[in-house]
C-alpha cells in the first residue's frame, strides 16, 4: 500500500519569504507522525498544503495517493482536518453542530458516541458559545472525527488545554491509533510529540532538521553525558560513544585506586535534542 | 448525500440559525416593516405616495435580507473560520453556497409578501395587478443582490467593519433609489447616479407589477439583469473561504 502520506521537496514561497524549503518526508498507514517545531518554522502552512488549503510553489504531495491541490468529495471523506483556529457556527449546540457536518459523510461514527469519545458529553446540549478554549478544541476534534476518517490532521490540537483536557485528548489520539487510522500531528510541545509520535521531524526554518523515534531522535546531534564527582566537584564530558569513555574513565581510576562517586550517564532528553537543533546560530 | 440533499440539509439549518439569532430576524423583517407603517401612517396622506411606497419598501426589504444580510454574515463566518472549516469536509462547495444563500432568498419572498400584504390590509392599496411578474421582479432582484452581497464581502476586510461597510451602501441607496418617495423628485445630479445603479430599477419593476403603468418593465429589468451577471462574475471570481 502506499504510504497515508508523501511529501517531496515541498516549498511554499509567499511573496519573497520562504515559508518552506524542501521538506520531504513520509508518513506510514497507521502511524502516528509529528512534526515538532517552534513557531513559525512552517508546519502550519505545511499542514494546510497537505489540507488542500494553500498551493505549494514546489515539489511533490501526497495524500491518501491524491493530489490535495485536486479538490475531491471522496478524497475529503476519508480526511478529518482540526485547524488550529477555526470557528463553529455560534447558535447552536454541540450535538447539532456534530450532527450536521456527520451529514456530509457517507459513513459518520455515532454523534453521541463521538461526543463521549472527546469528553464532551456533559456539553452536548451547551451551545458552542459557551464553551471554554479547551472544550471548543475538543468539538474541533469531534467534527474532524465525525467523518471516520482514515487520516486526521491535527494542527496543535491540545494548545490552551489545562492538564486534564491533554490526557483525554493524547487518549483519543492513542485510540485512534489503535483503529488503524493515519495521523499527522502538529505540536510545540515536546512531551506531547515524545507521548504520541511514533515518528517525530523537527522542522526549523521550512527545513526538517532531524527525523526519527522519539526515543532515538538526534543521534548524532546531541550527546551522552557522562559525569562523575571529583574532589566533591561534578566533572562532565560528553561523548558519541558512551562506552569507550566509560571504560577510559574506569580504567584510570581503578588505576588510582580511587571510585567514581556518583558516577551518571544520561541520555540527552527530546528537550535538550530539540532546543539544541532549533536554536539560532546567532545566538551562540 | 447527493450535493442537491445536502444544499436542502443546509437550507433547513441556516433556517434554524436565522431564528436564533432575534437581532438579524428583527433588522430582517421587523425594520422594513416598521419604516413602512411609521411612514405611510405619518405622510402617506393619499393613495399615489403609498403606491410609491409599497413598492420601495419592498425593494429595500429585498436589498436587506440578500445583500446586506449576506455581505454582513459572509464576512463573519469568514472571520470566525466557519467558513474555513466547511472547506476542509466534504460539503461541496455549491450545496453549502446554495442552502446558505437559499435561506437570505427566502426571506426576500417573505419580506415581499409582507409588505404587499400590509399594504393591502392596513392601507387599502390594491393586490398586486401581476403577481407573476412581481415574483419574477423578487426573483431577479434576489439573484442580484445576493450575487453583490457575495460579491461586497470580499471587499470587507473583517467582522468589526462589517456595519460600517454595508450601511455605507445600504442608506445612500435607499435615499437616492425612491424607496420613501418617487426618485423623480431627486436633483438630477442624483437621479442620474439612482439610474445606474440596480435598486430604482428593481423598484420600478416592483412598481409596475404591483401599482401598474408606471413604464418600462422590460428596460428595468435588463439593468437589474446586468448588475446581477456583474455580481454573480465578481462573486465567484474572487470567493475567498478564510
Amino acid at each position: 500500500m502506499t504510504p497515508a502520506i508523501e511529501v517531496a521537496d515541498l516549498r511554499k514561497s509567499y511573496g519573497s519569504l520562504e515559508a518552506v524549503r524542501g521538506l520531504s518526508f513520509e508518513v506510514e498507514r497507521g502511524e502516528v507522525f509529528g512534526l515538532l517545531g517552534p513557531n513559525g518554522a512552517g508546519k502550519t502552512t505545511t499542514v494546510e498544503i497537505l489540507e488542500g488549503y494553500r498551493r505549494r510553489s514546489a515539489g511533490q504531495v501526497w495524500v491518501l495517493g491524491h493530489d490535495p491541490e485536486v479538490r475531491d468529495r471522496q478524497q475529503q471523506e476519508r480526511v478529518g482536518i482540526v485547524l488550529q483556529s477555526c470557528g463553529f457556527y455560534p447558535r447552536v449546540t454541540v450535538r447539532e453542530a456534530v450532527e450536521h457536518f456527520a451529514k456530509a459523510y457517507p459513513s459518520p461514527r455515532d454523534a453521541t458516541e463521538t461526543i463521549a469519545l472527546v469528553g464532551l458529553e456533559e456539553k452536548a446540549d451547551t451551545r458552542t458559545k459557551e464553551l471554554s478554549g479547551g472544550q471548543r478544541r475538543r468539538l474541533d476534534l469531534a467534527l474532524a472525527l465525525i467523518g471516520d476518517p482514515e487520516l486526521v490532521f491535527l494542527d496543535e490540537p491540545t494548545t490552551g488545554f489545562d492538564p486534564a483536557a491533554r490526557r483525554t485528548a493524547w487518549g483519543v489520539v492513542r485510540r485512534l491509533k489503535e483503529l488503524g487510522k493515519t495521523v499527522l500531528l502538529t505540536t510545540h510541545y515536546l512531551d506531547e510529540a515524545q507521548a504520541l509520535a511514533d515518528r517525530v521531524a523537527i522542522v526549523k526554518d521550512g527545513r526538517i532538521v532531524a527525523e526519527g523515534p522519539p526515543d532515538r531522535l538526534g543521534q548524532g546531534a546531541a550527546r551522552y553525558r557522562v559525569s562523575y564527582l571529583s574532589n566533591g566537584r561534578r566533572v562532565e564530558h560528553q561523548t558519541d560513544d558512551p562506552t569507550e569513555l566509560l571504560h577510559r574513565l574506569t580504567r584510570d581510576a581503578l588505576a588510582r585506586g580511587e571510585r567514581l562517586e556518583g558516577l551518571e550517564v544520561t541520555r540527552p532528553t527530546l528537550e535538550e535534542i530539540y532546543l539544541e537543533l532549533t536554536a539560532e546560530a546567532d545566538a551562540i | 448525500m447527493s450535493p442537491f440533499a445536502l444544499a436542502w440539509e443546509q437550507f433547513r439549518f441556516e433556517r434554524k440559525l436565522f431564528w436564533r439569532n432575534p437581532s438579524a430576524a428583527f433588522f430582517n423583517f421587523l425594520l422594513p416593516l416598521l419604516l413602512l407603517v411609521l411612514i405611510a401612517t405619518a405622510f402617506a396622506s393619499d393613495d399615489d405616495e403609498l403606491e410609491v411606497l409599497i413598492p420601495g419598501v419592498a425593494g429595500m426589504g429585498v436589498l436587506a435580507t440578500t445583500f446586506t444580510a449576506l455581505a454582513f454574515n459572509l464576512t463573519l463566518l469568514r472571520d470566525e473560520g466557519v467558513l474555513k472549516r466547511v472547506r476542509g469536509t466534504p460539503i461541496p462547495a455549491g450545496a453549502y453556497l446554495a442552502g446558505f444563500i437559499g435561506s437570505a432568498s427566502l426571506n426576500a419572498f417573505v419580506q415581499v409578501a409582507l409588505v404587499v400584504v400590509i399594504g393591502n390590509l392596513a392601507y387599502g392599496v390594491e393586490w398586486p395587478r401581476d403577481p407573476l411578474l412581481l415574483m419574477l421582479f423578487t426573483a431577479l432582484g434576489v439573484v442580484c443582490f445576493a450575487a453583490l452581497g457575495v460579491a461586497f464581502s470580499h471587499a470587507i476586510p473583517n467582522e468589526d467593519a462589517a456595519p460600517a461597510y454595508t450601511n455605507a451602501v445600504f442608506l445612500p441607496l435607499i435615499f437616492i433609489s425612491g424607496v420613501f418617495y418617487s426618485a423623480d423628485e431627486l436633483p438630477r445630479a442624483l437621479e442620474v447616479v439612482a439610474e445606474v445603479l440596480p435598486l430604482k430599477h428593481l423598484i420600478d419593476g416592483l412598481s409596475e407589477a404591483i401599482v401598474g403603468g408606471s413604464g418600462d418593465a422590460a428596460g428595468a429589468a435588463a439593468v437589474v439583469g446586468a448588475w446581477a451577471l456583474g455580481g454573480l462574475f465578481l462573486a465567484v471570481r474572487f470567493f475567498r473561504w478564510e
